[in-house]
């Protein structure tokens, strides 16, 4: 998929996230809106997955670690067919399928997350298990960066260091907030590349908000042979709607009307910037 | 009765057999492999064998992985560790995310007894009682833990084995029928009844033939499942004996007692009752035998216990 297809994507995905969680009165809406765009690209450039291969052990597999931006990920698995969009209406809703974490019950999802620190060692045992049976499906999983704090990340990277699993993308969606205060006044994780490059990860960092550098960040995969891939997406909390970029509150707020209609007038306001560089118009 | 091998031996020996012939069969260790006495099975199969350091989270996680892709995994750690540090990921990953690992808690209850408490086990059944989709299997003999492990191998939801490292009695006549979830009546009897799981089944075992002695008719079940749990069993003794013992390598709270106790009341059976486990407090060190002993976990013990219960209970 061109670029600008992609870049309209992620805002009709901004508009999705959004619309689910203003209907379901619930949601993590900074987190969804920071890594929307890194599954973008996973999913409508570098993976090898679709409703039509779902079951095929040759797939390519994502494992969202960070499971409560599953608002990110619903949006993005009903733009690909995996189910109705219309479905996502009823996220939360009593006996719905669409809950507040990825499960099985969602066509499209692969592991049922949504504790932290899980994510990482799914994804290593999912990795190694293709090693064993020289099977050629990449496997990726997004962290998000206060879930470090959870020491199995950092078991089960020793693993995938041990076993060099170059099959294995490791993305840190890096917007630097967790729910109480910024990751640094919490519980300070840097030096993160430093750490990362440590465990024995061969490590890009990137802007985890730009189509087109993730594209480029992405094709280099693997990047070193023998070891694990990580990318360090340094992200935006929030991004794409002003008044939600970088405030700690935004972690699972849920707009106001009025704060609804503001943001949906930003993304307008995107669309049809976006339209007009392509339509040569600017 | 004899003595045979270790639990834990068989487990190995079973475990090898049955990988040979499947190389889908992985075993995954934390530093556990010489514990688990599986040195053989990685010196034979050691594209089948995963080793992943000290680190339980991890490896229940690992194994989680591997299974989601239709490997049958034994994720093999001593039972201690594996059910409290990596709970959340038997919670999770396993029994949640329905990836069907087997998870393998060896030297489980007291068999590290000399250690102390970081090394006992005492709360697993009741943890692992209250998390959906997995289930409990405890074998008390060779027997037993051979079967248990051949059923594991196609058994369609997440399972839990524990079991010892100490030689076990051989229970049972090889041609034994055993099926998870289905509990095995040792002896009948029509007074007294001892409904004992994993290695503490030997020990009321032993008790019943002390009590033959002095014409008390003891029936012992084996209920080696804790989960499925064969109702049916429990009820049939409640109806046929007029004393129920329980009998577990486990604290008093939340697991085989309580499970019993619940299923009688439910049921409006009031038999006379006795949960035998360990109580709620600083535990005694020693050998598996020698703890055991110390909370009436044995032959003497047991005759006792069935004989004081029969006796606050009128014959009916």
């Amino acid at each position: 998929m061109q670029a600008h297809e992609m870049l309209l994507k992620s805002v009709a995905y901004r508009r999705s996230v959004l619309k689910m969680i203003k209907t379901s009165q619930a949601g993590h809406t900074g987190g969804s809106l920071s890594c929307l765009d890194i599954l973008n690209v996973l999913y409508n450039y570098v993976m090898n997955v679709s409703p039509e291969n779902f079951h095929d052990p040759n797939r390519d597999r994502y494992i969202q670690s960070k499971g409560h931006s599953v608002e990110a990920l619903y949006a993005v698995l009903a733009d690909k067919g995996f189910f109705p969009e219309d479905d996502l209406q009823t996220l939360n809703q009593y006996q719905s399928h669409y809950i507040g974490h990825p499960t099985r019950k969602v066509n499209g999802v692969e592991q049922n997350t949504g504790a932290l620190g899980h994510g990482l060692s799914l994804a290593v045992g999912t990795a190694l298990a293709a090693k064993l049976d020289q099977r050629s499906y990449r496997v990726f999983t997004l962290l998000g960066d206060g879930e470090l704090a959870e020491g199995s990340s950092w078991e089960a990277s020793m693993t995938a260091v041990h076993y060099k699993l170059d099959n294995l993308t490791v993305i840190i969606d890096r917007n630097r907030l967790q729910i109480t205060a910024g990751t640094e006044d919490v519980n300070r994780l840097e030096p993160l590349h430093a750490k990362f490059m440590a465990f024995g990860y061969a490590v890009h960092q990137c802007d985890g908000n730009d189509i087109v550098g993730l594209m480029h960040t992405f094709d280099h995969l693997p990047f070193a042979p023998g070891k694990p891939s990580l990318i360090l997406a340094n992200t935006t909390k929030g991004k794409g709607i002003s008044f939600m970029e970088d405030t700690v509150k935004w972690h699972h707020r849920v707009p106001t009307d009025a704060e609804y209609e503001i943001a949906t007038r930003e993304l307008d306001a995107q669309e049809a910037e976006l339209k007009a560089v392509n339509s040569g118009v600017r | 009765m004899e003595y045979g091998k270790a639990n834990l031996d068989i487990f190995a020996e079973t475990l090898l057999e049955l990988a040979s012939a499947n190389r889908d069969i992985l075993v995954v260790t934390s530093d556990s492999r010489g514990s688990g006495k599986l040195g053989p099975f990685g010196d034979a199969l050691p594209h089948q064998h995963i080793e992943v350091g000290i680190a339980e989270q991890n490896l229940v996680g690992v194994a989680a992985g591997l299974a989601s892709t239709g490997k049958q995994v034994f994720a093999v750690s001593p039972a201690c560790f594996l059910t409290a540090r990596a709970l959340e990921q038997i919670k999770n990953d396993v029994a949640y995310s329905d990836n069907r690992v087997r998870v393998i808690g060896i030297s489980a209850g007291v068999s590290y007894g000399a250690l102390g408490a970081t090394h006992h086990s005492l709360h697993d059944y009741a943890a692992l009682r209250a998390i959906n989709n997995i289930d409990i299997v405890a074998p008390a003999d060779n027997f037993e833990t051979r079967a248990a492990v051949r059923a594991a191998i196609e058994y369609p939801r997440p399972l839990y084995l524990r079991f010892g490292k100490r030689p076990m009695l051989n229970l049972h006549a090889p041609d034994t029928n055993f099926e998870i979830g289905r509990a095995i009546t040792i002896r009948e009897g029509s007074d007294v009844t001892f409904v004992a799981i994993g290695e503490a089944v030997a020990p009321a075992a032993l008790a019943a033939d002390q009590l033959a002695d002095d014409g008390i008719s003891t029936r012992v079940i084996s209920m080696h499942t804790l989960k499925p749990f064969d109702e049916a069993a429990l009820l049939a003794a409640a109806a046929d004996t007029r004393a129920l013992i329980t009998v577990e390598e486990h604290s008093v709270g939340g697991g085989l007692g309580e499970r019993c106790a619940s299923l009688l009341m439910e049921h409006r059976l009031f038999p006379a009752f006795k949960i035998v486990g360990f109580p709620d407090e600083y535990m005694a060190t020693g050998s598996q035998a020698e703890i055991f002993a110390h909370y009436g976990i044995s032959p003497d013990g047991l005759a006792l216990t069935a004989r004081t219960l029969l006796q606050s209970e009128p014959t009916r």
